[in-house]
């Protein structure tokens, strides 16, 4: 096992006005992970990354990048990490290329015209490359900021909320993006309300809420274990209440009677769905369709933010 | 030490000036140009000389520190409290800059400004009066101090700011006055008590005198008591940033 590329240990944050926004998080995060900070608006997650990029200082705790510590050594902690943030922040009166530029060598880095052209092609941008940011789209002005946080050639990527109020296009332009700083090592770490996303792309999954790191597990165990499976049956006569005979599943009665849904765990080893088809016909209770439905991670984050409120 | 970071700051802040050069060097310009025709043909005229000096020439020191004061405050709170408004600043804050590099960048920067239009302004005074300059590299040197410090107290006003009505309130409600009651345009030699000595409490009046000393060579005040004024303002002003990046405050939550 090699060292975590990011250590956070217990790290909270009480603002002035006395609210706490984070209590004593830990989390460590892999090299070469892409890992998905979920949780509700207020959780938490965009003061934990703004205090990992030295923008919030942190009430305790410490951080380390790469084994350097993000307070006392955060030069060379900071120019690992480039960070997208949330809000649209732009020099509007500056050009493409320029505001580029300036990110490389405000991170200590000399103007690399060549890497700086890859980026700005990869992101679709080099056509614009002299237009200033005024004249550009939200959406334009995303693929900018994303420009601006890889400019230096991070190691780490924050990405915070990067698919809010952002088109199809860019979507996919982004997570091919993604994918191709993935395969050249780049850790990525994201938050996101598109969780489908993150079902998608994570590895691990961190579940936050209240200022509360709920859970982190790899997204396949987290879905195993808390996944739930459903039947859908289609009856061909409406029913009032469920029979007796089949009060040993857990079913319940859907779209006034016409629906009868079964909801088992995803992980057990008899799913007792042969058994419940055959209870069925033997209590001639006919069906005309079937549907089944693994729980998403939606689902998943949904249950668990209210099982621990 | 980043120097890459220090000059891409450095050239953000004088591209930022590059966009508006016409206004920036026309407006001092034009300034200076009014106060010579009203104070040095219209009342001038009627006034006789200051010592050795005729009352033209002596007021130009006088207005070129008027200008540098509001130029370096101006140009350096806006160039820090622009990033903090648009929200720009998070990049500010989060790249591998210590404070010093982060102050060398934008104060650097604003004085450069301060002092293009300081020599804009001594050019275009030639235009309207005889010029002596006594001692010319003690003059560019200490008009370079005096930038620098102002800068320096801009840059702590653009961080203390919020609102952009905030950033012109000192200027105009202390430090202008402060430059007209500081003997811009007359010699405090000229005053009745208790004028005289109350005027002596004013900072500003030694900045003006010191500087006029490297003009003509001589002064209401001393020249050392001059530049040590201006050493403690910016001093004042190195520890008030010191503070401000120490803490956090204003800058960081």
């Amino acid at each position: 096992m090699t060292d975590p590329i990011l250590r956070i240990a217990g790290v909270s944050k009480t603002y002035k006005s006395g609210t706490t926004a984070l209590h004593s998080v830990d989390l460590d995060i892999d090299r070469g992970e892409i890992f998905a900070l979920l949780g509700p608006n207020g959780a938490g997650k965009t003061t934990l990354i703004s205090i990992v990029c030295g923008i919030v200082t942190p009430s305790t705790g410490t951080i380390s990048v790469d084994g350097h510590d993000a307070l006392t050594d955060y030069k060379a902690a900071r120019s690992r990490i480039g960070l997208v943030p949330q809000e649209l922040s732009t020099d509007q009166f500056e050009t493409v290329l320029a505001t580029v530029t300036f990110s490389r060598r405000l991170f200590g880095r000399s103007g690399h015209s060549a890497y700086i052209e890859e980026l700005l092609r990869d992101l679709s941008l080099w056509d614009k490359r002299d237009t200033k940011i005024m004249g550009l789209s939200g959406g334009m002005k995303r693929r900018v900021l994303i420009a601006k946080a890889l400019s230096h050639e991070p190691d780490i990527l924050f990405l915070d909320e990067p698919t809010a109020g952002v088109d199809v296009a860019l979507r996919r332009d982004m997570w091919k993006l993604v994918h191709k700083l993935r395969a050249r090592g780049v850790t990525i770490i994201l938050t996101t309300h598109y969780i489908e996303e993150a079902q998608e792309m994570a590895d691990r999954v961190g579940v936050i809420t209240g200022g509360k790191l709920l859970l982190v597990d790899r997204k396949d165990a987290l879905m195993k274990k808390l996944g739930k499976r459903e039947v859908d049956l289609k009856l061909a006569e409406p029913m009032a209440a469920v029979p007796d005979a089949l009060s040993r599943w857990n079913l319940t009665i859907a779209d006034d009677g016409r629906r009868l849904r079964y909801v088992f765990d995803a992980e057990a080893e008899e799913t007792g769905i042969p058994a419940l088809l055959t209870a069925l016909s033997g209590a001639g209770i006919a069906f005309t369709d079937l549907e089944t439905r693994k729980s998403s991670l939606e689902d998943i984050f949904v249950d668990l933010v209210r099982e621990k409120k | 030490m980043n120097l890459h970071g220090i000059l891409a700051i450095y050239r953000f802040e004088m591209a930022r000036f590059g966009r508006t050069i016409w206004t920036s060097l026309l407006t001092p310009v034009i300034t200076t140009s009014l106060y010579f025709v009203v104070f040095g043909s219209a009342i001038g005229s009627r006034m006789g000389d200051l010592g050795s000096v005729p009352y033209g020439a002596f007021i130009v020191p006088g207005l070129m520190l008027l200008a540098i004061f509001s130029e370096s405050i101006f140009n350096a709170s806006l160039g820090i409290y622009m990033p903090k408004f648009t929200g720009t600043i998070y990049e500010l804050l989060s790249a591998p800059l210590s404070p010093l590099e982060t102050v060398l960048g934008y104060v650097g920067a604003a004085a450069t400004k301060s002092m293009l239009i300081g020599i804009v302004i001594f050019a275009t005074a030639h235009l309207f009066v005889d010029l002596p300059l006594a001692h010319p590299v003690l003059a560019f040197l200490y008009l370079l101090l005096v930038a620098v410090t102002f800068c320096l107290f801009g840059f702590v006003l653009g961080i203390l700011a919020n609102g952009f009505e905030q950033l012109q309130v000192i200027p105009l409600l202390v430090v202008t006055p402060l430059t007209f009651l500081g003997g811009a345009f007359y010699s405090i030699a000229i005053l009745p008590e208790p004028w005289r000595t109350i005027t002596l409490f004013n900072p500003v009046a030694y900045l003006i005198n010191g500087f006029r000393w490297t003009f003509f060579g001589v002064s209401d005040v001393g020249v050392v008591a001059s530049v040590s004024v201006t050493a403690v303002f910016l001093l004042l002003c190195l520890a008030a940033i010191t503070t401000i990046f120490r803490t956090g405050w204003r800058l960081k939550s």
